[in-house]
């Protein structure tokens, strides 16, 4: 960052350097978003809808917070420590609620999340409705890169594992799935406690550079906004939760110039989306749309 | 003869609907044994109760002499009872090789897995063909027999087929109840659950009739076959 303030050479330099200080915030929550986008992938991938990861996302992000700002515990650390508090809740809850689904997941894993942010509310170490200020600023590009690599790597891993297709197993049909002798409550368990693992990591990442955190970015507003990532991008691969999480993060800022509009034109893009692209926006007919754009122009020659 | 399975007084309930109300089976080594009966008889509940995917509400089911009334579905099938559940129950995104592979999930042999992929393969020369092919755009008879050979991959002591003929062509129900057959042969007993009753009957040795989930008839098969109540209500004729 320092690299880019002392720049004053060349045009060029001055443009990045001004772009990215007024878009530098918009970049890390990309970044930020797209960790979560594969948060909820991965119980996506085993078929069932977790609304629970905004508060993991808050458990992680008070956890690192609260270690780097009492403790002054290394960034790694209180990072590694955001995963693993989360992780812990979800290995608690996911027991009894994954036995749990459908709607029924999702009405649980809802109420956790308000339980939570209630707790955030009015425990008195995570300051109350004020939240935590003063978080000191740690949180560097290349930090988001290598952990967002670290996760998109796992996931490719994953797809051709044992793992990977026990998931896509209990995904299809749980009864089939059991019938081969697959715990299934076990392996959902695991894919929820993954899932709680990369969102608060996400959400130490986050609270490292926003400066202030407090329960309201972790109610159910965001739990909302992080399964539309997904649904958005489609659910078949990783790279939709990706694609989704940064057109949703980015769109907003595209329309800034609309004003008061920016959010209905958000939402008709949204809309239209849903229409025409119903598995989202990486999905097989996505790619056929476009090999019939390049067919017909090809006709045309 | 052994006794592989025995079903005593066995209740079931969806909520407050009772689906089995006390049915008594049994089933012994080296049998195909049909269970019969019409729409809702509660036919499938009965096999889901015995994998473990429905719990029995009261009774007890012993299998080769252990009580598994209580154990969960993942453990009854490590003991060797195998369900191939109601329509296509295949993976339909899974490519089917890897649909034979998730059916050997519970063995650790990876070379006898090897071998006896290629067994089912011999078996069902159709799905040599399709191996790479993703499950979902096989024909209807060609995802029953990958059900069924998926379900051989746990080495079965006993089969439990749910309705292996629903939705096929008759010459493909004919020879998908010959391959039963031949499964029988080699050492496996069947319990099939059908509504096709003539069928079922033909290739099995014993039956029992389901009616609103209580057993109300149980003989040998040939014997069901010339009943004159089981010819009026399931054989039409």
């Amino acid at each position: 960052m320092e690299k880019f303030q002392r720049g004053k050479g060349n045009g060029l330099t001055d443009l990045i350097t001004s772009f990215w200080q007024t878009y530098n915030t918009l970049i890390y929550t990309i970044f930020v978003h797209g960790m979560l986008a594969l948060s909820i992938y991965i119980t996506l991938a085993c078929g069932q809808l977790s609304l629970g990861n905004a508060a993991f996302m808050g458990i992680g992000a008070y956890t690192s917070a609260l270690l780097t700002m009492k403790m002054n515990a290394p960034f790694g650390l209180s990072l590694i420590a955001g995963g693993m508090m989360p992780a812990a809740v979800a290995l608690i809850i996911g027991i009894p609620t994954l036995r749990l689904s459908g709607v029924y997941l999702a009405m649980a894993t809802l109420g956790f999340g308000e339980v939570v942010r209630v707790a955030f509310l009015n425990m008195s170490i995570t300051g109350g409705s004020l939240g935590l200020n003063g978080v000191p600023l740690k949180t560097e590009l290349w930090h988001l890169v290598l952990v967002i690599g670290i996760f998109i790597y796992f996931f490719i891993r994953l797809r051709d594992s044992r793992f990977g297709r026990i998931l896509e197993a209990i995904n299809e049909d749980e009864v089939v799935a059991s019938v081969m002798g697959i715990k299934t409550t076990y392996f959902k368990v695991w894919a929820f406690t993954i899932g709680a693992f990369i969102a608060g990591v996400a959400g130490g990442l986050n609270a490292h550079f926003t400066f202030f955190i407090s329960p309201r970015e972790y109610g159910f507003e965001p739990a909302v906004d992080i399964l539309t990532f997904a649904i958005l991008g489609g659910t078949r691969t990783l790279w939709g939760p990706l694609a989704g999480s940064t057109v949703l993060t980015t769109l907003p800022e595209l329309f800034r110039f609309l004003g008061p509009y920016r959010l209905a034109v958000n939402g008709l893009i949204l809309l239209l989306v849903v229409l025409y692209l119903p598995n989202g926006i990486v999905s097989k007919e996505t790619f056929k749309n476009i090999k019939k754009i390049f067919n017909g122009s090809g006709c045309l020659n | 003869m052994k006794r592989v399975l025995e079903l005593t007084e066995v209740y079931a309930n969806y909520g407050h609907i009772q689906a089995l109300k006390g049915i008594s089976l049994t089933v012994n080594e080296g049998e195909i044994v049909a269970l019969i009966g019409a729409n809702g008889a509660g036919k499938s509940t009965a096999l889901n109760t015995i994998s473990g995917i429905v719990r029995a509400a009261k009774g007890k089911i012993l299998y080769k002499g252990n009580d598994i009334t209580k154990s969960p579905a993942h453990l009854i099938v490590r003991g060797g009872i195998v369900q191939v559940p109601e329509g296509r129950a295949i993976l339909k995104t899974l490519k089917v090789i890897e649909n034979l592979e998730l059916g050997a999930f519970i063995r650790k042999d990876p070379l006898q897995i090897k071998k006896d992929i290629e067994e089912v393969f011999d078996r069902f020369p159709i799905l040599k063909k399709r191996a790479n092919q993703p499950a979902g755009t096989l024909s209807g008879g060609e995802q029953q027999m990958l059900a069924i050979g998926r379900a051989l991959m746990a080495r079965p002591k006993l089969l439990l087929l749910d309705e292996p003929s629903m939705g096929l062509a008759p010459l493909v129900v004919k020879e998908i109840f010959n391959i039963i057959q031949e499964i029988n042969k080699n050492g496996t007993s069947i319990l099939v659950v059908e509504q096709n009753a003539r069928m079922a009957l033909k290739i099995s040795h014993r039956g029992y009739v389901l009616e609103t989930g209580s057993i109300v008839l149980g003989d040998s098969s040939a014997d069901l076959l010339n009943n004159k109540k089981v010819i009026e209500a399931y054989l039409g004729g």
